[in-house]
């Protein structure tokens, strides 16, 4: 790959960015080439999406400079950057569900006559021609609440290329996707790529940055450690970069013995609210001590078995027992009790109550114990909450600070205490590293084989398959609702894995094998 | 408790800026003392002690349903029949005073003011747990719910006499009933009884708020639903517990007015579940849920009755005296909103000196 191929298209040179109380980006350089896929990596708090911001127009540098083909540029509103034919797909989605697609697109561009009435008809038909270029055959009409995360974040691409977007930026477009989605993904980049768009791509999942990178930056503490073509580029050089020198591996597995069967799902049914079965007769069993990964794709039915475990939903069909005896609780209060604890997928909607502070969000789930009678003994809470900040390594300043002001890392930390805190003895974790950095990864695994080795039956939910091939102990893998592979680890290969969560996808969705767990 | 991980950062200007967050927190109590302060000197009379209990009797009235109103907003609704509640529960006490209750069997029962007390408190919890009804399993929106009660409860109390008003609450000995208009009328240690009975609602209500896990839930349930039920919270029972305190309030309130005035009329509370609503928010509730305090509730119907009566007072006029209310709601928002911003900035500079 020669550098003249791709000229640069936008650079940042000396970008300065200091919000109150802290410095994001200290004199960071960065060159954006077009026809190329510019990768950015760097922990949380690196200053990646600062440094993105800018360039849409978000925010703007306290100094430094940005230049497009030599001339400085000043974007103050995200019209200035799209203007300049900048594109940017956030991290969360910023879609209206409950309008159409079309709508969705060219949301505040209406293509209208006369000024006033939107000409839905033309709308309709470049919406259709954007979609076929993304390869996706998604009606205009649909509304986007009624879409799969994947297929949103193609809208919100579509979107941006309605703008003729000649650079875009991509903050974690693969967090929510399944790995099928992701190939669908990396092929629209591609075409996107020979098109002569500059595309960043920001993702915590470095594997794929090798993969579809043609330039990397790396950033730590707001500064550029690292910038070159990706050839030769490989996982130690990102990480070293990254972290600086100490690098931090996975958790080392340690072996320990299972102890007995602690949790049973027997012909788990749920409808789901778009005809079908979410979940479709899922049956497993845990014991004591073992992690058991469920891999699947997204709506796959692996977050909706969990809400039924948990009694978030209860309308669903099946039997669960408890160290063998049935579940009877329909509460969630009642299964927390009997030893269930759930870390939701979403934290900021399910997992946490933002307004709270950082010790009422931790013991919201075990407030009980720290009562007698009505009485609340805001001591002992107190006490409790010190001790779980200095076992999970919560970086906090006070406990007494809205959780918001927490990194994504650290929050999952204090959903996770909030989780054991009520003594569980099955902890149910959907995507537990869901949006948080290697560091605070690395830490959330070591946690949960320590909670392992502890005696905790672990049931965890992902999309990633190095992390499940890692974790897990025992692998069940979901597709369409129902359990369509279980692999004990020895057996378990990438291969099997990613063949059995695409069965009962596609046109024969209703003749896939069903395999069932057998032990 | 470990050095690294809880340490306090101490940098410079912290103490400025902790000076202005308690100067922006205790806004509402500074609002209060300077009213007082101003109507002191311009209102004629204003620290006579006739006065001033007067104004407190007054402002104990909307504090009651500030108070009820404070725990609803806070689980993330509304009560807009609390007005009503006043209204009907009026009507009940003066319909058990004058007529007890006709068993139609030739013979009536009578009740003493305990008994006639303890019904009419009642019959508010039982509006406040329809209200709770029609918003969790009926799912009706609670602006919606709460609309529908006050047209019914409203109407109820109308159809009770034809809209007219049950006079002479006088009660009898008889029946021990006589003793009802001690409620608005007597005092304990020279301080009114209304009083007395808010200060042990108001002292009830902010220690269920900050030292119960109910008040906990409360506020959890206000400020994420759907995170406080996955954790456990029963978020139903919650709100079961919010409407029917906001209608025990409300009950209250009918009858120290019904014990005050010795009649019952079937119009009186109309327009209260707004000024409830203004106390609250002025005491620094948010709207969406999930953020207030008792205390500053009751500092909020302070500052509105006080500005209310210290205006009239001074004689001015009843349409601007509305017009200075609203201006000094929008206010206490638009501070409300900065001290937000300013807080969670001080929280994110906090973090920030940790490093990541």
């Amino acid at each position: 790959m020669v550098a003249s191929e791709h000229p640069v298209g936008l650079s940042i040179r000396g970008g300065t960015k200091v919000y109150p109380g802290t410095v994001a980006l200290k004199s960071a350089d960065f060159d954006l080439r077009m026809g190329a896929v510019n990768v950015l990596v760097g922990e949380n708090g690196a200053g990646k999406s600062t440094m993105m911001k800018v360039i849409a127009g978000v925010e703007r540098l306290t100094e430094g400079r940005i230049l497009m083909d030599g001339e400085e540029v000043v974007f103050r509103t995200t019209d200035d950057a799209a203007r300049h034919g900048i594109g940017i797909v956030f991290q969360e989605l910023n879609l209206f569900p409950n309008l159409s697609v079309a709508d969705n697109i060219f949301m505040a561009r209406e293509r209208t006559r006369a000024g006033i009435d939107i000409d839905r008809r033309v709308q309709r038909e470049e919406a259709r021609l954007l979609m076929r270029r993304l390869e996706h055959d998604i009606d205009p009409d649909t509304l986007v609440g009624d879409l799969k995360v994947g297929q949103q974040q193609i809208v919100e691409i579509a979107k941006s290329l309605s703008q003729n977007a000649r650079i875009l930026i991509l903050d974690e477009p693969t967090s929510a996707l399944s790995s099928a989605e992701v190939e669908i993904l990396f092929r629209v980049i591609d075409e996107l790529r020979k098109d002569g768009v500059g595309i960043v791509y920001i993702s915590h999942r470095l594997e794929e940055l090798l993969r579809i990178g043609d330039y990397i930056t790396v950033l730590r503490d707001g500064q550029a450690t690292g910038a070159r073509p990706m050839e030769g580029v490989d996982l130690a050089w990102i990480v070293r970069n990254m972290i600086g020198d100490a690098s931090k591996d996975f958790a080392k597995d340690v072996e320990h013995a299972f102890g007995p069967e602690i949790f049973r799902a027997e012909e788990i049914t749920l409808a789901s609210s778009r005809g079908g079965l979410a979940v479709d007769h899922v049956s497993f069993s845990l014991r004591a001590g073992e992690i058991l990964g469920i891999y699947g794709l997204m709506g796959a039915g692996r977050s909706e078995l969990l809400e039924c475990i948990i009694g978030g939903v209860t309308h669903y069909g099946g039997r669960l027992f408890v160290e063998g005896k049935p579940l009877a609780e329909r509460s969630v209060s009642g299964r927390i009790a009997r030893g269930i604890a759930l870390i939701p997928e979403n934290r900021k909607e399910d997992g946490l109550v933002q307004i709270l502070s950082i010790r009422e969000n931790m013991t919201l789930s075990s407030l009980k114990a720290f009562a007698t009678g009505i009485h609340l003994s805001l001591k002992r809470e107190a006490l409790s909450v010190a001790e779980f900040v200095r076992r999970m390594t919560v970086k906090v300043a006070s406990t007494e600070h809205e959780v918001s002001s927490l990194s994504g890392g650290n929050q999952q930390k204090v959903v996770i205490a909030k989780a054991l805190m009520t003594k569980p003895k099955i902890l149910l974790m959907d995507e537990p590293s869901r949006g948080i950095d290697i560091g605070a990864k690395a830490e959330v695994f070591r946690v949960m084989r320590r909670l392992a080795a502890e005696g905790l039956g672990i049931v965890f939910v992902t999309s990633d398959l190095d992390e499940v091939m890692a974790l897990s102990d025992r692998i069940i893998v979901m597709s369409n609702g129902r359990v369509t592979g279980a692999f004990d680890r020895a057996e378990a290969t990438e291969t099997a894995l990613v063949e059995a969560s695409s069965l009962g996808h596609g046109p024969d969705a209703g003749h896939a094998g069903r395999f069932r767990e057998a032990s | 408790m470990s050095e690294q991980t809880l340490a306090r950062p101490a940098h410079q200007g912290f103490d400025l800026n902790a000076a202005l967050l308690v100067l922006l927190k205790a806004r509402t109590f500074i609002a209060l003392i300077l009213v007082f302060a101003f109507f002191a000197f311009a209102a004629p009379n204003f620290l006579s002690v006739a006065n001033l209990v007067i104004m407190s009797k007054h402002v104990a009235l909307n504090a009651f349903l500030a108070i009820g109103m404070t725990f609803v907003i806070v689980s993330g609704g509304i009560d807009l029949s609390v007005g009503s509640i006043v209204g009907l529960c009026g009507m009940v006490a003066g319909w058990l005073i004058l007529h007890g209750i006709d068993l139609g069997l030739g013979f009536t029962i009578e009740f003493n003011t305990f008994e006639i007390c303890f019904l009419v408190v009642l019959v508010g919890i039982a509006v406040g747990a329809v209200n709770a009804f029609l918003i969790t399993r009926l799912n009706v929106a609670p602006f919606i719910a709460t609309l529908g009660t006050l047209y019914v409860a409203r109407g109820t109390a109308m159809l009770s006499s034809n809209g007219e008003t049950f006079p002479n609450l006088n009660g009898k000995a008889a029946y021990g009933s006589d003793t009802f208009r001690l409620i608005g009328a007597g005092d304990f240690l020279g301080v009114p009884i209304s009083i007395w009975m808010l200060i042990v609602v108001g002292l009830a209500a902010a220690y269920i708020a900050r030292r119960t896990p109910l008040g906990r839930y409360i506020y959890a349930v206000g400020g994420n639903e759907k995170a406080a039920g996955l954790s456990g919270v029963r978020v139903n029972r919650v709100k079961y517990f919010v409407y029917m305190f906001s209608g025990f309030c409300a009950a209250l309130v009918g009858i120290i007015i019904a014990s005050q005035l010795v009649a019952s009329h079937p119009a009186t509370g109309e327009t209260f579940e707004l000024n409830a609503i203004a106390a609250a928010v002025l005491g620094g509730t948010s709207m969406s849920g999930g953020r207030g305090r008792i205390a500053g509730t009751i500092v909020g119907a302070f500052v509105i009755g006080i500005l209310s009566d210290g205006l009239v007072m001074m004689g001015v006029s009843a349409f601007w005296q509305t017009v200075i209310k609203g201006v000094v709601i929008i206010a206490a928002v638009v501070i409300d909103q900065a001290q937000q911003r300013f807080e969670s900035r001080l929280a994110l500079q906090a973090q920030a000196a940790l490093g990541k």
